[in-house]
């Protein structure tokens, strides 16, 4: 059931389709109206909960993908074929439709905008989302924090907001995005084109020293493999944040 | 390392509904091992209910199922947890 939010209480809440819009073909963007939200911090997920007829309910968190600033709640979804919940949200929700929306939750991984030094961002496949949003976060504030996204996908295919992450790193503002195409490469492909490792780090993360804050979001062996290899080069443990998804997902 | 194994975060909305405060910094310490770490950081394993497990040595911090309006937690393996503000 759908209550009013009392501060400091979480609730679930009656979210409104107002937008579905592709991203790449396995992925699709759904915006929310959600009456009442209270705001959130780029990195912060919502949980989301469905309930068939019968009663049986299935529930799932996914990160937000909006900017805080934005005036709707935006989700990017990656549709996982034997998935409860992720068919359900590409394929089945139109405008119009609602949904039971909870959140937002996290705090730990979440973008903080008083960081001092070099920022780095590892994504890999849909873990991008979450760096998108803090992204768009730090663009909406001004901020010209030396920040960089490394984003590992199978095919350029894959890549989700290439145009607008092509735009945010021609701002000029600190922002750059160094991709890696792990499959299938373009011909003319001048980006890295093997999965994310301890030499590929080395070369596109700061040195220690330079390096205040690591946030690195992807499938959990992706997770494992970057922040082990970061903690190899020198960075401290307590500097690299992560955020993992899997399978059970979906 | 298992492919089914999520983090802490995945459990932030569960757990704030119980405990009403954002869960993922807050630092738990493992009963096993001694370890103290943000929820975040823990390792989540998803079945029936969800279990926390301590990212160091893998014990079973915290068990938590819900059914219908009822939820279980099971703190077994959390000495201690430090809340903020």
């Amino acid at each position: 059931m759908v209550e009013t939010a009392v501060p400091g209480r979480l609730t679930w809440r009656l979210a409104e389709v107002v937008e579905v819009r592709p991203e790449t073909a396995r992925t699709k963007t759904i915006a929310f109206d959600v009456p009442g939200w209270p705001g959130h911090r780029a990195g912060q997920h919502v949980d989301v909960r469905l309930t068939a007829e019968d009663g049986y309910q299935a529930e799932r968190s996914y990160s937000i993908a909006s900017a805080p600033e934005s005036p709707t709640i935006e989700l990017t979804v990656e549709r996982l074929d034997d998935g409860e919940v992720s068919p359900y949200l590409t394929d089945e929700l139109r405008p119009g439709d609602q949904i039971e929306l909870r959140g937002p939750v996290g705090g730990y991984f979440v973008w903080d905008p008083h960081v001092d030094g070099n920022v780095l961002l590892v994504g890999g496949g849909s873990g991008v989302v979450p760096l998108m949003a803090m992204a768009r976060q730090r663009k909406g504030e001004g901020s010209m924090l030396p920040t960089r996204l490394l984003y590992s996908a199978r095919t350029l295919d894959d890549v989700i907001y290439l145009d607008e992450l092509m735009q945010l790193a021609g701002l000029g503002d600190g922002f750059e995005v160094v991709y890696t195409l792990t499959r299938v490469q373009p011909p003319d492909w001048d980006g890295y084109d093997r999965r994310v490792d301890r030499d590929l780090l080395g070369e596109v993360a700061a040195p220690p020293g330079e390096l205040a804050l690591s946030f690195v979001c992807g499938p959990t062996p992706f997770v494992e493999a970057v922040a082990g290899a970061l903690v190899q080069l020198g960075h401290e443990p307590a500097r690299i944040k992560t955020e993992r998804f899997g399978p059970t997902g979906g | 390392m298992s492919e089914l194994m999520l983090d802490g975060n995945a459990a932030a909305g569960v757990l704030q509904e119980i405990f009403a405060v954002e869960i993922t910094t807050v630092v738990g310490t493992c009963d096993h091992c001694g370890t103290a770490g943000e929820v975040g950081t823990m390792h989540l394993y998803r079945g029936a209910g969800l279990t926390l497990r301590c990212a160091t040595c893998e014990a079973v911090l915290l068990k938590i199922v819900t059914s219908g309006t009822r939820t279980w937690l099971d703190l077994r393996g959390v000495r201690s947890m430090q809340f903020e503000g």
